[in-house]
């Protein structure tokens, strides 16, 4: 099986740790992973500040750089929930429906379509809180979410659930939006600032050691948070995990 | 008309720390007894669905609901008025009242009077005007408008409003005790409503069949407003119209529920006709609801039946209150009802939401909110309201992301990616990532550089 990978932006100049442990770990199950070399953004950024005309020639590329692959594989839940929601600032052509209904956070790949039965080079002896931003949860449907009622599931548990000695707290309000929210970071610093503070805390107090999340912006905005508190709190991506990072 | 600033305002009411931590406790209580509430009812969802399609019905045939409505409510004894906007709300008001030497006009909530900026109006015609709801009494008192459309004064602790009552009511500025405090108000009011020449209210639902007005409370106020003085004005969004009396019970089961995780309200009464002796005026305000249902992307905002559960579960509103956002309407559905007011003004309430979708989750009726948010962010940009430090840095990241070459060359260094992105990233405010978080730390190598290094097959 052939997969194009796209490693959003931010995690390419800020956390290549991450996009080395999506590659490695598609690898594992033996699939041809490649990185097309002139990608940049899938537009998020331009498009969620309302900027469709600045978003298009964005999408374009994006579109361009990954239309001819039969599946687009990112460890990145809000580029994938705009690639498959919300990018439409460009023409609808053929090229881009496919993109946007073959794009796939690795989370939902492995579970949805590779469906991984385990990971047996995983072993994580830690106590871990699971921080599911809110374009995986109610964008992407990762997980059941608190508001519906509906009953549990949690894709994210349920291939963590699988990695050896990994425990897992649970923070008093686990569903709540961490504050990153894109530009709304630094538009809205102080609320920003203060749920991503209280979102750690709240971790911290549950016993986290670890976050864990399939989106490094949720991650990079509360690991920043927790330093400034001075909390001992560590971040990880769930790719880092269950390509078999120990610490 | 000056922008809101919703994060400047936000910052001050994180700055009063106990205020804001009881603001977000206070709610995400009512959000829990929600959930909880709702467990109780299996067929919730499907409740949500057929709220949904009731309101988009009665919306989608709305004038001759409103018609069939005023043809019932005559018939039924009551005068039925049109108000095009504020203006002519206000003037038909303040027409009825000195007709008949209305000096005191006792009022129960309604958020549409505080939209129609009602009060000032009358005052300025020497009308006492005496909101009787608590919380908006406290409001009234203290001079501010609701906060919060169900608890309009949460924003306050009960410190906050023995200071207001002592110093307008006269009450021991030490005693800080609910009921002490409650009691007062009560005292308080009690000459008013026995005095007052007219009593007005707003009404949750108003039903086309029957030509009633069905408003829900829980301290019974309405009922006081609306029965004590011999004249009683509704005043009503035309949005409200449902078409049946049957109608009313599914949203019956969820106003409350969704609001504050209580079975139903204390007080659900339904007024049909003007008791003998006395007359009963209901006025149908348009005020810019016509135009917004013409609006593709925004016009099932109309479903809204005000139950603030979507505020309750906001994590934005929670952490800046109802203020911040600087109109009546707060929290997730102001910023998508607020834009169709005043564009420019209400500019930035759109970008006050990180678009996390839980106010969609909660929201009775269905509305896509968080959706809609979205889309408001496109017309601000489309009608230039974007500032202009905002839209520049918009336009050079689209030529920077949409060429390969240049991109690669800004981001090459690991130095200049962490100064390019930042700056992209910090178009607003002077290092705003930095005043409350640490930095992200600079790795050795970009992913591009490693994959180039470990996995590239030369061409
Ligand atoms: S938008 Fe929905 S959740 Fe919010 S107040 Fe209106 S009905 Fe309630």
């Amino acid at each position: 099986m052939k997969v194009a990978l796209f490693v959003p932006c931010f995690v390419d100049a800020f956390f290549p740790e991450v996009g080395i442990a999506t590659l490695e770990l598609l690898e594992r199950f033996g699939i041809d992973v490649e990185y097309p070399l002139t990608q940049t953004c899938c537009g998020q950024p331009l498009a969620n500040s309302g900027c469709q005309v600045e978003a298009a020639p964005v999408e374009a590329l994006f579109v361009k750089n990954f239309a001819d692959y039969p599946y687009i594989v990112t460890p990145s839940g809000s580029c994938t929930h705009h690639v498959r929601h919300y990018l439409d600032a460009i023409p609808q052509t053929d090229a881009v429906r496919h993109v946007r209904t073959h794009t796939f956070e690795l989370v939902e790949f492995l579970h949805d379509i590779l469906e991984v039965e385990a990971f047996p080079w995983a072993e994580f002896p830690h106590k871990v809180g699971l921080h599911n931003s809110c374009g995986t949860l109610r964008g992407l449907r990762h997980a059941s979410m608190s508001e519906l009622g509906e009953p549990f599931f949690s894709k994210p548990l349920a291939l963590l659930g699988k990695v050896k000695g990994i425990e897992f707290v649970t923070p008093q309000r686990p569903d709540e939006c961490c504050g990153f929210g894109g530009t709304f970071s630094l538009f809205e610093e102080p609320v920003s600032a203060k749920m991503g503070h209280d979102k750690v805390s709240d971790h911290k107090a549950a016993g986290a050691d670890y976050i864990v999340s399939a989106d490094s912006s949720c991650l990079m905005h509360q690991k920043g948070c927790a330093e400034r508190l001075g909390l001992d709190l560590k971040f990880v991506h769930i790719a880092q995990i269950l390509n078999g990072a120990r610490a | 008309m000056k922008r809101i600033d919703h994060a400047e305002a936000a910052s001050h009411f994180i700055a009063a720390k106990d205020n804001e931590a009881f603001h977000d406790k206070r709610l995400w209580d009512l959000r829990q007894k929600r959930d909880r509430i709702r467990d109780e009812i299996p067929e919730w969802q499907a409740l949500r669905d057929l709220a949904s399609v009731i309101k988009e019905h009665a919306l989608s045939h709305l004038a001759g609901y409103l018609e069939q409505f005023e043809t019932q409510a005559k018939l039924n004894g009551a005068q039925v008025h049109w108000a095009l906007d504020a203006a002519d709300h206000n003037h038909i008001v303040g027409e009825i009242l000195a007709a008949r030497g209305v000096k005191t006009l006792v009022k129960s909530k309604s958020m549409l009077t505080d939209e129609c900026e009602l009060r000032p109006h009358l005052e300025r015609r020497g009308i006492t005007v005496v909101e009787t709801d608590l919380g908006e009494r406290i409001q009234q008192l203290d001079d501010e408008p609701p906060s919060h459309i169900v608890v309009p004064a949460v924003h306050k602790l009960r410190g906050d409003v023995a200071e207001v009552f002592a110093d307008t009511i006269g009450t021991d500025r030490k005693n800080d005790d609910p009921h002490y405090l409650s009691e007062q108000a009560r005292l308080n009011l009690r000459p008013y409503f026995l005095d007052a020449e007219a009593g007005m209210t707003g009404a949750n639902f108003i039903v086309a069949e029957t030509g009633s007005v069905v408003v829900c409370t829980n301290e019974g106020n309405a009922d006081l407003s609306a029965n004590l003085p011999p004249l009683h004005i509704v005043s009503v969004g035309i949005e409200k119209v449902i078409p049946r009396l049957a109608d009313l019970a599914v949203f019956i089961r969820m106003l409350s529920r969704s609001a504050l995780g209580s079975p139903i309200t204390q007080y659900t009464s339904h007024f049909r006709q003007p008791r003998p002796g006395s007359e009963m005026h209901i006025i149908l305000v348009d005020n810019g609801r016509s135009e917004r249902l013409g609006l593709a992307d925004f016009w099932t905002s109309l479903k809204c039946i005000r139950c603030g559960a979507c505020m309750n579960t906001c994590p934005v509103y929670r952490r800046s209150g109802g203020l911040s956002y600087g109109a009546i309407y707060s929290g997730p559905i102001g910023i998508i009802l607020n834009p169709t007011q005043d564009l420019r003004k209400y500019s930035n309430l759109p970008y006050a939401s990180t678009l996390n979708g839980s106010c969609t989750n909660v929201c009775p009726v269905k509305i896509n909110i968080h959706e809609q948010i979205y889309k408001w962010r496109r017309v601000m940009s489309e009608h230039d309201q974007l500032p202009f430090a905002k839209k520049t840095a918009m336009k050079i990241a689209s030529r920077l992301l949409s060429d390969p070459k240049a991109y690669r060359r800004t981001i090459a260094a690991t130095d200049a990616a962490l100064e390019y992105l930042p700056r992209f990233l910090l178009y607003t405010r002077f290092n705003a990532w930095g005043k409350q978080r640490e930095n992200p730390a600079t790795p050795d190598q970009t992913f591009y550089g490693w994959y180039l290094k470990h996995r590239s097959k030369p061409k």
